[in-house]
């Protein structure tokens, strides 16, 4: 009987304890450094809020928490309409449609290295293939990677480029969940296109569009490969986000009270995101 | 008219296909042709679109700038482990959240799915800490146990669980089935396609990372593939594209031949997960 009881207990240990030591322990230590000096080498001295008060005079870390919500804000823009579009365009199961899926698909199985290093080939200021199509429709070039009012947007389309196969994917099977008599009574209602894509298509999508929204959020706030790979956060700091400022001052300056108050701040923003998502969006998701 | 206006647009959808396809073909293309080019052919303008003579020493050059066997067999050792831990972590967690009930269940599982908000990108740098007071630095187990679950799995797996009628395992209780053995005989089975599916998701992810064995390797020994491709860029003097394209190709094609092969799976797998 005592066995029976524990045994819940015992299934989930293992879990929970990978959970508690390499993610709960590592934020609550992480808020306990912050407010600390420390060089990781010498001692570590007490200094109360000073790292939270260095942080929000700080120019740079204004500019990056800018850059950051800049990069959210377009990342989430362009795959939300670009996937549901596509999704749109290639839900009919044919054979051309199922070869374009798996084509925009086949990115995501890749490495963001790897594609990191194609598309810094091919935004390559004087010998890359994007600028020479440029050329050719007779528009001038772009400096992608070394202008600093260009170089974010740049990593976004990379982003995006990356993952929209799998927010295409999700659309195209969320519209295949959409039973066909809706569309059916709609047409026999005489309803307009845009009140059937309001009234049917928008509501039972929700889920899978909500879904979306939070995972592309978050996604944004983990973007590192491409920055490191391609800009290394310039030009000018233009491309440099919350997670590659952590990791320039944990790694390279060696100040890590400093960085771990900017993790508390990063940690605060994707904790408003996901409540606000909650709370707002979530709350109004239409579930079957 | 209405004819005209059919012909229009089975043109423009033809129109869109060719784009789509061009926007991703053609950067895989140009990866290809770059990896067989010479630096001179390299650095022309305009670009040319084919090569009369194939460079092989590009891959050669790239295999040797880094200690690739040793990588490779790294990331398989770090991905086939890290897949191996998360079934055996995942699978009994989400079995007894779904079929048990304890006291702390729910305050437990919000937990462990609030941990899902919380990125290698956030904790990275209190986890370095941890791992180097604990000496585990440059081992396989830095890179495994951060991994060593997945709250996702859990997540997933438990819904598959709990779809499953109640009244199969009744009768199995009935026929005095012990726990263990109703959770291995029948609930796996049931649950293949989703196990399975999350296995490919942690490979396509472990395989891929770059974060956290940037973060806690420094050792040749212990560094995987996404570490060895990286290092290309700072290889050589400058910036050499044909190396970086040649050891681009090497590590994408296998991922790539699989997925080729495997497409309709894959896409099937993905789907099956995104009506979850």
């Amino acid at each position: 009987m005592k066995l029976a009881k524990a045994r819940p207990y015992l299934m989930i240990a293992p879990a929970m304890a990978v959970i508690g030591v390499f993610s709960l322990y590592p934020v609550a230590y992480m808020l306990y450094l912050s407010f600390f000096k420390w060089n990781m080498m010498g001692p570590k001295i007490f200094i109360g809020l000073k790292n939270y008060g260095d942080m929000l005079s700080s120019t740079d870390f204004r500019q990056v928490l800018g850059n950051s919500l800049e990069y959210m804000l377009l990342s989430v823009v362009a795959a939300v309409s670009l996937s549901f579009l596509l999704a749109l365009f290639l839900r009919k199961n044919t054979a051309v449609n199922r070869f374009l899926q798996a084509s925009v698909f086949a990115p995501y199985v890749i490495s963001f290295v790897s594609i990191a290093f194609i598309w810094s080939w091919f935004m390559d200021s004087d010998y890359g293939l994007l600028n020479y199509v440029l050329k050719l429709i007779g528009l001038p070039a772009v400096d992608w990677l070394n202008d600093p009012h260009v170089a974010l947007k740049s990593l976004v389309i990379v982003s995006v480029w990356k993952g929209l196969g799998f927010d295409t994917l999700l659309f195209v099977s969320a519209f295949h969940t959409i039973p066909a008599y809706l569309y059916e009574a709609a047409r026999l209602d005489k309803a307009r296109p845009f009140a059937v894509f309001r009234k049917i298509t928008l509501p039972m999508l929700s889920p899978t569009l909500f879904f979306i929204i939070l995972t592309n959020i978050i996604a944004s706030f983990k973007t590192f490969e491409t920055i490191s790979i391609m800009t290394q956060g310039g030009p000018l700091n233009s491309t440099d986000t919350l997670a590659y400022y952590i990791y320039q001052y944990g790694f390279k300056f060696f100040k890590i009270g400093y960085a771990s108050a900017v993790g508390v701040a990063l940690m605060l923003l994707v904790g408003i995101f996901t409540i606000l998502y909650f709370l707002t969006l979530g709350r109004r998701v239409h579930y079957r | 008219m209405k004819t005209s206006g059919k012909a229009f647009s089975a043109i423009g959808r033809a129109l869109v296909i060719l784009a789509i396809a061009a926007i991703y073909i053609v950067p895989f293309y140009w990866m290809l042709l770059t990896s067989i080019k010479s630096q001179g052919d390299v650095l022309v303008f305009p670009p040319t679109f084919w090569v009369a003579q194939p460079r092989w020493e590009n891959f050669g050059e790239a295999l040797s700038a880094f200690p690739f066997l040793r990588y490779l067999l790294n990331s398989v050792i770090v991905s086939v482990a890290i897949i191996l831990c998360q079934c055996l972590t995942v699978i009994p967690a989400a079995y007894a959240f779904a079929r048990f009930s304890f006291k702390g269940q729910k305050a437990l599982f919000a937990i462990a799915l609030a941990s899902m908000m919380i990125p290698a990108q956030l904790v990275f740098l209190p986890v370095f800490l941890m791992e180097s007071r604990l000496g585990m630095i440059n081992s396989y187990a830095s890179l495994i146990l951060p991994s060593a679950t997945s709250a996702f799995g859990i997540f997933m797996l438990r819904q598959t669980f709990k779809q499953v009628p109640e009244e199969v395992i009744e009768a199995a209780r009935l026929d005095k089935t012990s726990e263990f053995k109703i959770m291995i005989k029948i609930m796996l089975p049931i649950a293949k396609p989703t196990i399975a599916t999350l296995a490919l998701f942690t490979f396509i992810s472990t395989w891929n990372d770059y974060f956290w064995p940037l973060v806690l390797t420094t050792d040749d020994r212990v560094r995987t593939l996404p570490l060895g491709v990286a290092s290309l860029k700072m290889a050589e003097n400058g910036i050499a594209y044909h190396t970086m394209m040649a050891g681009n190709l090497i590590i994408i094609i296998p991922i790539l031949i699989v997925f080729l092969f495997a497409q309709r799976q894959v896409v099937k797998a993905f789907t099956y997960m995104g009506k979850k």
